[in-house]
């Protein structure tokens, strides 16, 4: 591990200050990828600005729905009361992931930064454009059975490895961020980035960005919702796939319905093919197989993960049919 | 086989037996009692001190460099910023490293006392013989700044062409000169002929993927040199006495003046059984810097440089009648190895020639050269992946003549070895299978009938199989005027419970309480044990332990004799028991004396006495195996693949168990790990680079406790009338057939038969 500096930051602003006009330097939430990472020398920083200090308070907001600080811990969230009765994909979403030991020390700020597990990205002697811009993907070609199905390109078919950002994205969040030219708002889906030619910029941050917390708008249906995770061992696995959904149904007619998929792309994978295909559409298992074939239409294997396009389509059904025998309707 | 060898066995058969161990009959002592831990105390505290953790005031830390490229050689190795970075004591590569012998190899069966898991010079030259070879170390005041000077470190090469992939050396395929003494071939009656002829067959192809052993404590040591030129080393080994060997002959100097110390070793499965590399280049290091160095591989730095499993390519063929009688059994098929690698031929055969009656047989093992870090043994090297294959097929082949699985094995149960002809010296594998039917539930269903909600439900079953080993071995007692005895033997403690029962074993055969007793071991300054590998430990230091027993109360008897106070003047040897802490005439119950007495009557502190036991002829006169039939049930998400093993019972034909709560552990930790084997682990090996991808245990997946159901195991715990206390070793057996009955209750449950491990959802979909 290389030598790095390390300060406390005791509010947002000092937070920003410290960290401005340094591109070596990063923050530091629960520190549980980002220190593995800098123990492998994948991460390099040369400055960490501890940001677990500010807020991690979890409310409702003026509207309705919930707002997490950025330094709220993973457990916090999915123990949190509002949220498992508003919001249970959520709460299961983050229960799903990881160990208790790990979600004790993990914020929800640094869970949206979670990198790839993708084995070349690991491997400094391996070639990856995501590590070192511009020297191939060696996942192409290789193993690549935990790989991306959905959004790939030529240079990069990483996924992103979080449950919780799958359910934030079902849930159609917003990340609240600070930076040295003020504040705004990202929406969830445009927060995270596909690959394309750039599989190093990951993210809608700009430079000395920090995120200060999450916002859930009001989502009454989401009551009604499930977090679908499959693996190769029943626990401390990252996701094969994975499914958050949310469905509302009124007399057998599909009113609404989100669906976002884990581990079939460089991002959470808002379906909203599906979604659309859907809505309005009675609650038939037929009408839910024939969604997925939409969204996966353009989905791509690379040889190992062939599997997970047909994966992806069962989870999805499996879990609309849990949530529409659940009723969801009024 | 040796001409020696031969002339030798076919005298033995000859010989007549040595008198059972009467200890098997005793039931009121402490054989077969479920004692505790002895070290469970110690290691719930905290209070083990395991190798890395001994305390030198003057350590430095170590940290090490691998190859990123198969073959070749470094053509410069740039080291001068590590060199100049902070804390830095020193940078050793093949240009300055001191000199080194080459590792003596682990010869199992003779030949050296080395252990070394290659006989490959470690830094002495610039040739790189795998992708992960260790290839420089960097000494610092402290670890963090060793890792960060090895990041430091700049290498080029000159790569050569390599060859990695298993599929393209499999035509080159050679059969090894022998696979641990046996013929790699073996041929009775004509198979072939015999399987074309036969009504009912199977014929199929089964793939075991490499796996790693993943201790929980990856390989930690401390070296440190004194001023006489005398080197101690702190390893986790499971082999002390060819740990001393080794390093005498890699650094010149004489073995004893070597000492390898390992009282608790944290896990070790076979990847602690050799020497590797880095514990002579923590060796090197500490030697150069003339400091005591700690030398700890990272998780990954295990996967680079110990070995783990090989993978294999294994046909087996089976025919019978319409009775379910066979007319030929058929196993071969191709392992790989590295041409300089102790371990060869992962002997995936041996079960196939024990464990069935059939006029023809074809047996036949192949291996391939691969560049890649050499394997080793792991856990039933050989016989966990070869009773995959062979129970598979026995499975295949009970469904297709509607038999049930249970009933097909008795079917085919052998009087004698199939394969030698040799008297079974225990085998009640019927029996267990009884046992085990009737305490599973066992009922055999058609496939794909049975459902829980969306999981799919099947059950299913195989045999578990590993040879009894016993090794040369010594030991020392002691035995103390205070009432107190104590057994040395260098042996190791890798969790087995190794004190726990031997401590057992000495207080019954003494007649002493067992508070009174201690066991001494993880020292090579101790009488030399064999490696704690084959499950041969236990019986090998029994054996040691009751020479060197014998030898002390003879001792104690003659002291008594000499004095005529004593009431054993008189009292011949072979009339005496021990009991109530001292020697009484079995004739004449009046007649006896306590060691206590006996010594301080005549003055003296303790009877020492040393002694090896005696050559183990009966592994050459009896076909000594150990048996199993393990018992799973399977739930599988019908919408995802998912596996969860629901049931396990393991049924167990392994001798007198010693010590039902240690051997309970040894036999669950096997199940598990062989849960693993059949669902989970696989060491995923890039045939472009030759590198290994998921040296983590975020990403080389072992069983967590939800992947784990209630595991029962039951025990025939009829003795082996010629082994030492009627026992087997434990230790292996465990993970044999658990594969199997996974894949057999999957295709019960699912109908679908998976031949290639491990079984991930993806081949379920």
């Amino acid at each position: 591990m290389k030598n790095f500096t390390y300060q406390r930051a005791e509010s947002s602003e000092s937070a920003i200050n410290l960290i401005a006009g340094n591109a070596g330097a990063k923050f530091l939430g629960g520190g549980t990828n980002l220190v593995d990472l800098m123990r492998e020398n994948i991460e390099q920083p040369d400055a960490l600005v501890d940001v677990t200090r500010l807020s991690s308070e979890i409310e409702e907001t003026a509207d309705g729905g919930i707002r997490i600080g950025a330094a709220a811990k993973n457990t916090a969230v999915a123990n949190h009361q509002l949220i498992r009765q508003r919001f249970p994909v959520l709460s299961q979403a983050i229960l799903f992931g990881a160990s208790g030991q790990i979600r004790n020390m993990a914020t929800a700020g640094g869970n949206l930064l979670q990198r790839t597990r993708c084995y070349y990205f690991y491997d400094e002697a391996a070639k990856c454009n995501k590590r070192a811009p511009d020297s191939g993907c060696e996942a192409i070609g290789g193993f690549n059975r935990i790989h991306a199905i959905l959004g790939t390109s030529d240079s990069c078919i990483a996924t992103h490895p979080s449950d919780m950002c799958v359910a934030l994205a079902a849930l159609d969040a917003k990340i609240l961020v600070e930076g040295a030219n003020g504040k705004r708002e990202i929406a969830f889906n445009d927060f995270h980035k596909l690959p394309e030619n750039t599989p190093n910029i990951e993210t809608d941050l700009k430079d000395g960005e920090l995120i200060t917390a999450i916002e859930i708008p009001k989502t009454d249906f989401a009551k009604n919702s499930l977090y679908r995770k499959v693996r190769d061992r029943a626990s401390y696995a990252f996701a094969l796939v994975s499914v958050a959904a949310i469905v509302e149904t009124e007399n057998d007619l599909i009113k609404n319905v989100r669906i976002a998929l884990g581990g079939v792309a460089h991002k959470p994978w808002r379906a909203t093919d599906a979604e659309n295909f859907l809505t309005e559409k009675t609650a038939t298992e037929e009408n839910f197989r024939s969604a997925t074939e939409a969204e996966l239409k353009a989905a791509k294997g690379f040889g190992h993960n062939d599997f997970k396009i047909e994966l992806a389509k069962r989870t999805i059904v499996s879990a609309l049919k849990e949530l529409a025998e659940n009723g969801g309707g009024k | 086989m040796s001409i020696m060898q031969k002339i030798m066995e076919t005298v033995v058969q000859y010989m007549p037996d040595k008198e059972p161990d009467p200890l098997i009959h005793d039931k009121h002592g402490y054989i077969g009692k479920p004692l505790s831990r002895v070290d469970g105390p110690l290691k719930v505290k905290g209070a083990a001190t395991f190798a890395a953790e001994f305390a030198f005031d003057d350590i430095a830390h170590a940290a090490i460099i691998y190859s990123t490229i198969v073959k070749g050689e470094i053509t410069k190795i740039e080291t001068s910023e590590a060199e100049k970075s902070n804390g830095v004591l020193a940078v050793i590569t093949h240009e300055n490293a001191p000199k080194m012998n080459k590792p003596p190899m682990f010869a199992p069966g003779g030949g050296s006392k080395g252990s070394g898991a290659f006989d490959l010079p470690v830094l002495q030259d610039a040739k790189i013989y795998w992708n992960g070879q260790p290839i420089a170390v960097v000494v610092a005041e402290t670890l963090d700044q060793a890792d960060y000077a090895a990041s430091l470190i700049k290498v080029e090469y000159k790569e050569e062409e390599f060859e990695v992939s298993f599929d393209a050396a499999k035509p080159e395929a050679k059969s090894p000169r022998n696979i641990m003494g046996e013929p790699a071939e073996v041929k009775i009656g004509d198979a072939e002929d015999a399987l074309k002829s036969a009504e009912f067959k199977v014929d199929n192809i089964y793939r075991t993927p490499r796996y790693n052993h993943n201790a929980i404590e990856p390989h930690p040591m401390i070296a440190a040199w004194d001023e006489e030129g005398g080197l101690t080393v702190f390893d986790a080994s499971q082999y002390v006495t060819g740990s001393k060997y080794t390093l005498a002959e890699v650094f010149d100097i004489a073995p004893e003046k070597v000492r390898t110390i390992a009282p608790f070793v944290g896990g070790g499965f076979g990847g602690k059984g050799s020497v590797w590399g880095h514990t002579l280049l923590c060796a090197a290091a500490a030697k150069v810097v003339k400091r005591p160095v700690k030398l700890v591989l990272s998780r990954e730095g295990v996967f680079r440089a110990v070995g783990g499993r090989t993978l294999s390519e294994q046909r087996v063929a089976l025919g019978a009648g319409k009775d379910g009688k066979f007319a030929s059994v058929i196993q071969s098929g191709v392992t790989a190895t590295m041409p300089h690698s102790a371990f060869q031929a992962e002997q995936f055969s041996f079960p196939v020639r024990h464990l069935y009656q059939s006029e023809n047989f074809y047996i036949g093992q192949k291996i391939v050269n691969l560049d890649t870090v050499p394997n080793t043994f792991m856990r039933a090297p050989g016989e966990s992946i070869g009773t995959f294959a062979l129970e598979s097929a026995m499975d295949e082949l009970a469904y297709q003549l509607k038999i049930d699985p249970v009933e097909l094995r008795k079917i085919n149960e052998p009087a004698k070895d199939p394969v030698k002809g040799a008297e079974f010296s225990m085998r009640n594998i019927v029996e267990a299978y009884k046992r085990g039917a009737e305490k599973f539930g066992w009922n055999w269903k058609e496939p794909r009938t049975q459902k829980d909600g969306k999981w799919l439900v099947g059950q299913g079953v195989a045999t578990a199989f590993y040879p009894y080993y016993r090794m040369s071995a010594s030991a020392r007692v002691r035995i103390s005027a205070d009432g107190r005895a104590v057994v040395q033997a260098a042996a190791h403690e890798m969790g087995m419970g190794t004190a726990t029962v031997q401590i057992q074993h000495a207080a019954e055969r003494l007649g002493l309480s067992i508070d009174k007793v201690s066991f001494e071991y993880g020292n090579s300054d101790l009488p030399e044990s064999p490696v704690a590998g084959g499950s041969n430990q236990t019986a090998s230091i029994v054996a040691s332990a009751t020479a060197a027993i014998e030898k002390a109360l003879q001792e104690l008897l003659t002291l008594a004799g000499d004095d005529f106070d004593s009431p054993l003047s008189n009292v011949k040897y072979q009339d005496i028991e021990t009991r109530d802490a001292g020697i009484f005439s079995k004739t004449d119950p009046s007649k006896g004396e306590t060691y206590e007495s006996i010594l301080k009557r005549v003055g003296q502190e303790y009877v020492e006495a040393e002694a090896s036991a005696a050559a183990p002829l009966e592994m050459m006169k009896y076909a000594m195996f150990s048996y199993g039939a393990q018992f799973c049930e399977v739930r599988i998400n019908g919408e995802t693949g998912e596996t969860r093993v629901s049931r396990f019972l393991g049924s167990v034909d392994c001798g007198t168990i010693l010590n039902p709560k240690t051997a309970t552990s040894q036999f669950r930790g096997g199940i598990i790990m062989g849960i693993g084997m059949a669902l989970t682990e696989e060491t995923l090996f890039d045939e472009r680079t030759g590198r290994i991808m998921n040296p983590s245990l975020a990403e080389y997946h072992v069983p967590v406790n939800l992947d784990v159901p209630k595991i029962e195991i039951i025990y025939n715990n009829i003795a082996d009338k010629h082994s030492p206390l009627g026992a087997h070793g434990v230790g292996e057996i465990g993970i044999t057939g658990v594969a199997a009955a996974i894949a057999n209750a999957i295709y019960n449950a699912t109908g679908k038969r998976i031949r290639e491990l491990p079984i991930t959802l993806d081949k379920l979909l």
